[in-house]
């Protein structure tokens, strides 16, 4: 057994309580260890996706106590392809918090940022869904921390909603797993994937219900509509930085409904038939619909990037619900995509408030820094809008690919096309107003004088342009690889005998139990 | 007690929800602290509802309660309590800097009438 795998827990965890007892006064000596911790952090996590890349199982049993006793942390290709993905987005959006000097605004940003981390990285590795739970807690006390930074009155209601929202979220995860441990004794999810297709079609209800309560909560974090009321607002609000990591946070919510509904309640489960697969399809339309609708609607930047996240989950919870091998790796592929793209966009809209001070989308006199500024946003509309010759449109192309043989295919095609549309006009309106017209208005004679964003800002979204571009250019070898990911996620019999069946202690089962 | 059991739960749910509907900081708390008790009560009767039983498994012992649930209650009552005063300080500190304590976001001008009634 080895321990790497648990490295991306653990680091994180040192480091935070380092940060904040050790360096509490000195932001150089913070920046230095955040930094490092998370180039570690993605070498570990390259070496972890490296070794599960011909298929094996990474198992660690906490204690030594073998599941369903103990806690388990699982590494297969989708995990380790998540983690990897968290700590490369990390790095980027950090070296800009440094660059911006948003760490320096408020107190503890690299602690909580740290520990932002662990939460996430434990969310995408752990094996039993009470510890999903605990790992969500952990990433959503720190966002409490890392949304308010910095403070100011209408951060601090954006973020009374945002907790509060989430705390009624978490209160509904923990009705679910009651229901669930109620009706099937376990908790662990290799288990219950064995235990939930035992159960008979005369008691569904209550494993029935467990199913649509936890589909809620993953569906809350992944802001689909319509529980998706508490984004734009906290997006918009929050640091941009932090905005930029939490582009991951969303995914953490369709990587759960990833997992949870091919391995616990697969599509070809009868005791939950015709639920997920026939109300996740409907409701991911209208997010995509109302996302870039909303990016049409928007008067402010931020709120422009926000529902544009919305938006892309939407496209991507679409791919997801069509169950299929093939959708699930278009969504792989578009997860990926929309976390570096919306990442970046945030970064852009803090950019622009760096060089005019507010983000408005009205003509004003022309922002220090516009012509690096207005192509790195040209860059990011153009993937986030998904036109040629970058990573949106061919990930838009899959799911439109896999969407063939579904039964909505009109609705699947008329929707995402039109959409796609309306988010282009969007994005052009906004990209015209904020750089071209700019050049049409007189600078008054009492304006604030703005300095243009540093260097490293620059070059850290131009890392994340560069991700994007990687992705487009090693789409085929992407989207293979996701192939196989979907392929293992379908085939669940090695992940499940290598948890159940790894002698640790307990590791013999009582009979009546 | 199974009825008392599922009534409280019931009970604790819906004054919860009314509450958290209110809208203003402070029933809104009240009223997610109402709904992690309910919860916190629900997890601890998905082990099954045994009285004056051990939680643990012995040789000779023919009744005993389960102990998961109990671990669960444990760790999900830290959580909520923590998050309790984690969001009864954010929501302070934004009722202290705008003097409004509306949960929900006002339309523009909404203020001032407010002020005006109370």
């Amino acid at each position: 057994m080895t321990h790497w795998i648990i490295a991306p827990v653990v680091l994180p965890a040192l480091l935070a309580p380092f940060i904040v007892l050790a360096a509490r006064y000195h932001i150089g000596i913070q920046r230095v260890f955040s930094v490092v911790g998370v180039l570690a952090l993605i070498a570990i996590s390259a070496g972890l996706a490296w070794q599960v890349a011909d298929g094996d199982i990474l198992l660690y049993q906490l204690g030594d106590w073998a599941a369903p006793f103990g806690i388990v942390l699982v590494g297969d290709r989708l995990s380790t392809l998540m983690v990897l993905l968290t700590s490369l987005l990390a790095l980027f959006v950090l070296l800009y918090a440094i660059g911006s000097r948003w760490d320096d605004r408020g107190r503890h940003f690299h602690a909580l940022f740290q520990f932002q981390l662990m939460g996430i990285m434990g969310a995408f590795l752990t094996g039993d869904l009470f510890n999903l739970f605990v790992f969500f807690e952990v990433l959503l006390i720190a966002s409490y921390g890392l949304m308010i930074h910095a403070g100011g009155n209408t951060r601090l209601r954006a973020g009374v909603q945002y907790v509060l929202f989430n705390l009624i979220g978490s209160t509904l995860f923990l009705f679910a797993l009651g229901s669930i441990y109620a009706e099937t004794g376990t908790l662990n999810m290799a288990d219950l994937g064995q235990r939930a297709a035992l159960i008979g079609p005369d008691a569904t209800v209550g494993i029935r219900v467990a199913s649509v309560l936890l589909l809620m909560v993953f569906a809350i974090k992944a802001a689909v509509v319509p529980l998706h009321f508490w984004l734009p607002s906290s997006y918009a609000e929050a640091p941009a930085p932090v905005a930029a990591l939490f582009a991951i946070m969303t995914k953490v919510g369709a990587y759960a409904i990833i997992r949870v509904y091919t391995l616990i309640f697969p599509p070809d489960l009868e005791v939950t038939a015709g639920l997920q697969d026939t109300w996740l399809l409907p409701v991911a339309l209208i997010s995509l619909a109302l996302g870039m609708i909303g990016v049409l609607a928007a008067k402010k930047l931020d709120r422009l990037v926000a529902f544009s996240v919305i938006g892309s989950m939407g496209m991507v919870m679409v791919a997801i619900s069509f169950f299929t091998a093939e959708g699930i790796a278009a969504a792989l592929y578009y997860i990926v995509h929309s976390t570096f793209a919306g990442a970046a966009l945030f970064l852009v809209s803090d950019l622009v408030r760096t060089g005019r001070s507010n983000l408005d989308l009205t003509a004003q006199p022309p922002m220090a820094g516009t012509s690096l500024t207005s192509g790195l946003f040209f860059v990011c509309a153009i993937a986030m809008a998904g036109l040629p010759p970058l990573s949106g449109f061919l990930g838009k192309l899959m799911v439109l690919d896999a969407a063939s043989g579904t039964d909505m295919l009109s609705w699947i095609w008329a929707i995402i096309l039109s959409s796609s549309l309306i988010s282009i006009v969007g994005f052009a309106r906004a990209g015209s107003v904020l750089f071209w017209k700019s050049h049409g208005v007189e600078t008054p004679e009492d304006a604030v004088v703005t300095s243009r964003p540093t260097t490293l800002s620059y070059v850290s979204v131009g890392g994340l342009v560069t991700l994007l571009v990687a992705h487009t250019v090693f789409a085929g070898q992407v989207y293979g690889y996701a192939t196989t990911i979907s392929q293992q996620l379908f085939a669940p019999e090695p992940y499940v005998s290598t948890v159940l069946e790894t002698p640790g202690k307990l590791s013999t089962p009582k009979e009546d139990h | 007690m199974e009825i008392l059991v599922a009534s409280a739960i019931g009970i604790m749910t819906a004054a919860g929800l009314y509450l958290v509907l209110r809208l203003r900081t402070f029933p809104v708390i009240l009223g997610m602290s109402l709904l992690t008790y309910a919860v916190n009560v629900f997890l601890f009767a998905s082990g099954r509802l045994t009285t004056a039983a051990p939680p643990v498994l012995r040789d000779d012992m023919s009744v005993y309660t389960d102990p998961l649930p109990q671990a669960l209650v444990l760790t999900a009552i830290v959580i909520s309590f923590g998050m309790t005063a984690v969001v009864v300080m954010i929501g302070l500190g934004a009722f202290l800097g705008s003097n409004d304590d509306h949960v929900d976001d006002q339309p523009e001008g909404a203020q001032d009438q407010a002020e005006g009634q109370s």
